[in-house]
């Protein structure tokens, strides 16, 4: 065999993948431990996550546990105010919050692409690290597994939680009652929005941020304050109008929502209105209802109001026994209609 | 929010309710023909403000709803090819066609992209010159100088891997179609202020003239219905016949010129079949010769070629409801046999659809309007 290539006494060197995720990362190897010990328990930095065991242990106390689990595979990874770290570390906490439960600790599960910038994973775990830190609620355990590239969407989290609900204390849908008033922690729709706009490079008038946020302080204060509070659920998917339609049939009964006192901020309603879609259906991640006693409505939203959380608390309508299972809107222009589920996805309009 | 809350005022609906009682004197029958203007009407409930003796039917301004199972076809067929990206409002991924709908096609792999604007597919085309940028160019007279101003472009650009499906519809001849219909019972329209603001009001006053039917170009918001309304009743309670423009803060009766003039330099009018109606002749826009390389269907006639006449689910009637010949609840089939998880036809799946609406807003409230 010849060759007109000059002779060079050296290998060429491979490209360095020292910076993206290789599929070693998730193969039990020095790779592997490499990748936990630099950049998990580098973040997450605590005393029941040192062992680096199967699971972590801690004594329990007499009550009643609450446990739950969520994933998130939000694209894009980053949006303006937060990102699918924060929100996998926030919207766990928050569904044990939901359950009238003080959050204790969450296990992170991760599944990687093969290919997935260090950079990238290091930005989102130092946000989950931040905010479990900002919430005071740390991640004790957790998971890495790698997959082919093109088979996962850059990074997938799964969060697990677990919660100690204080004596007492019982929040399910199935207390609703009518007469309850229905209480909103806030404006709505800011996270979908916020997701929308880079996700199809939309720019609208006005900044619109995520609502990303923990809402476990405001519901110890609820509590706290002695409010009976029947039920909470966090606004996620779908908005405030299909929490609605699922809690009317959990509890089979009816709900009647006014629309002037739902808050909406200004940036969000232009963009809605711009695209045809209904902030009641929008996403949110930092708002949630309450059904409390009538009578206690005004103190509640007092408590609500002194959290940043909670600083545009509104009472936005009544649970009903007429209309059983059907969430009813009084419109702006003072006439009623059903506030329904989707069938699916809301879809921007053509014109 | 300014533009929005001074018409969405209730104490200023109420005067305007009351208005039209005071006036309305016998019953009529009125169309909107925009169904932008449906989903005002049911989303606000403003049918329920309105005097019994006056009657208001929906009509087939909702694009999605009028295309014909035949194109939904073709654009299914051009979205499952390979190389293909497939742009479309996303308004039009959930309408069923004989096989199935888009959204089927990008759960399987095809490459199926919601747009938010025209240029948007077009800057698709240009960065991804091995690919084939497929547009379902769908809207009544408000889309088309947008998708016009695309091709323009194109062609200018010399960007050869773009090319539209065209399934744009025009307002005028529908109109006359209910019009010169037996059947006929619309004594006056809504005409939809989009669409006016695009194309002005001059070709509607023939119409008008013709038929012997009041027309008032009319907004979208609360109070712009109601205000339309109130002067439709004026119109017909006085035996008068003209266009009036309610929507003057968006509509002159020459229209937007510019965009007016990219169309007629871009199409040009063709026969459509309505889905649930049929064809009506030059009640469509196809492209001109000189752009006709853009034009999909004839780029694409092999792959099209093999496809089947569409067909509609025959319980559905939708051509009749487009028609504002049956209201969407004594259709046998609402909300038992067609949802809009299970449509048997477009107009229950569309987010201008009458029966969508219907469905959504107006089920068995006890409330009091």
């Amino acid at each position: 065999m010849t060759s007109n290539k000059a002779f060079e006494p050296t290998c060429p060197l491979p490209h360095s993948t020292k910076n993206i995720i290789q599929l070693a990362h998730g193969g039990g190897g020095r790779l592997m431990q490499e990748l936990i010990q630099d950049v998990f328990v580098r973040a997450f930095h605590n005393p029941m996550l040192a062992p680096l065991h199967d699971g972590a242990t801690w004594p329990v106390e007499k009550g009643t546990l609450a446990f739950t689990t969520d994933s998130y595979v939000v694209r894009p990874l980053f949006f303006p105010g937060g990102d699918i770290g924060s929100l996998a570390v926030n919207g766990t906490i928050n569904d044990l919050a939901m359950c009238g439960a003080k959050p204790l600790y969450l296990s992170a599960g991760f599944i990687l692409e093969e290919g997935l910038s260090m950079e990238v994973l290091q930005r989102v775990v130092n946000s989950m690290a931040e905010a479990a830190r900002t919430a005071g609620v740390p991640i004790v355990t957790g998971d890495t597994k790698v997959v082919d590239r093109g088979k996962g969407d850059g990074i997938f989290i799964n969060t697990s939680g677990v919660g100690l609900v204080p004596s007492g204390v019982r929040v399910l849908p199935t207390l609703i009652q009518p007469g309850d008033a229905i209480l909103v922690s806030g404006d709505l729709g800011s996270h979908g929005v916020a997701v929308l706009s880079v996700r199809e490079g939309l720019t609208f008038d006005g900044h619109v941020e995520s609502d990303t946020t923990p809402l476990h302080h405001v519901v110890a204060d609820l509590i706290d304050s002695g409010i009976d509070i029947h039920c909470l659920r966090d606004l996620t998917r779908g908005g405030l109008a299909s929490v609605l339609n699922e809690l009317a049939a959990a509890a089979k009964i009816g709900m009647t929502v006014d629309e002037t006192a739902i808050p909406v901020n200004e940036p969000v309603r232009g963009a809605c209105e711009l695209l045809g879609l209904d902030p009641l259906y929008v996403a949110n991640e930092g708002r949630f209802v309450a059904m409390v006693p009538a009578p206690q409505a005004e103190a509640a939203l007092a408590v609500m109001r002194r959290h940043k959380a909670g600083n545009q608390s509104a009472h936005i309508g009544i649970v009903t026994d007429s209309d059983p299972l059907m969430v009813v809107l009084r419109t702006v222009v003072g006439t009623h209609r059903v506030l329904d589920l989707l069938s699916g996805e809301q879809l921007p309009r053509i014109c | 929010m300014k533009y929005v809350d001074e018409f969405r005022d209730r104490a200023v609906a109420a005067a305007l309710t009351e208005r039209i009682k005071k006036t309305a004197q016998r019953p009529w029958t009125i169309m909107e023909v925009c169904g932008g203007q449906t989903h005002a009407i049911v989303r606000f409930g403003l049918d329920s403000l309105l005097p019994k003796n006056l009657e208001l039917v929906h009509g087939p301004g909702c694009p999605v709803c009028v295309t014909s199972v035949s194109l939904i076809d073709q654009a299914v067929c051009l979205a499952s090819a390979p190389g293909v990206i497939f742009c479309s409002f996303g308004d039009m991924l959930r309408v069923p066609g004989s096989h199935g709908d888009l959204f089927g096609v990008k759960a399987a792999d095809g490459d199926v992209r919601i747009i938010y604007s025209p240029l948007d597919a077009l800057e698709l085309a240009r960065k991804n010159p091995d690919r084939e940028v497929v547009c379902f160019a769908v809207g009544f007279e408000t889309t088309a100088p947008a998708w016009a101003m695309a091709v323009a472009q194109a062609k200018q650009s010399g960007i050869t891997n773009f090319s539209l499906l065209i399934a744009h519809v025009l307002v005028p001849p529908a109109m006359e179609a209910i019009l010169s219909s037996p059947q006929n019972r619309i004594q006056g329209f809504l005409a939809a202020g989009h669409v006016c603001t695009v194309m002005g009001y001059e070709e509607y006053e023939a119409i008008a003239q013709k038929y012997r039917v009041p027309i008032v170009v009319t907004g979208f918001e609360p109070l712009d219905v109601l205000e339309g309304v109130a002067m439709l009743v004026s119109q017909l309670e006085e035996g008068r016949v003209k266009v009036e423009n309610q929507y003057a803060r968006s509509v002159s009766r020459e229209g937007n010129r510019q965009a007016r003039s990219i169309v007629s330099e871009v199409f040009e009018p063709a026969p459509r079949t309505w889905r649930g109606i049929g064809e009506i002749p030059s009640s469509g826009l196809r492209l001109k010769s000189t752009y006709s390389d853009y034009d999909a269907e004839l780029k694409f006639h092999r792959e099209l070629a093999q496809l089947a006449e569409g067909k509609e689910d025959p319980e559905c009637q939708s051509g009749l409801v487009l028609q504002g010949l049956l209201k969407p609840m004594d259709c046998s089939a609402f909300g038992v046999r067609c949802t809009p998880e299970r449509p048997l036809g477009a107009p229950m799946v569309s987010s201008e659809g009458a029966c969508a609406a219907y469905y959504r807003y107006r089920r068995n409230v006890k409330g009091e309007g």
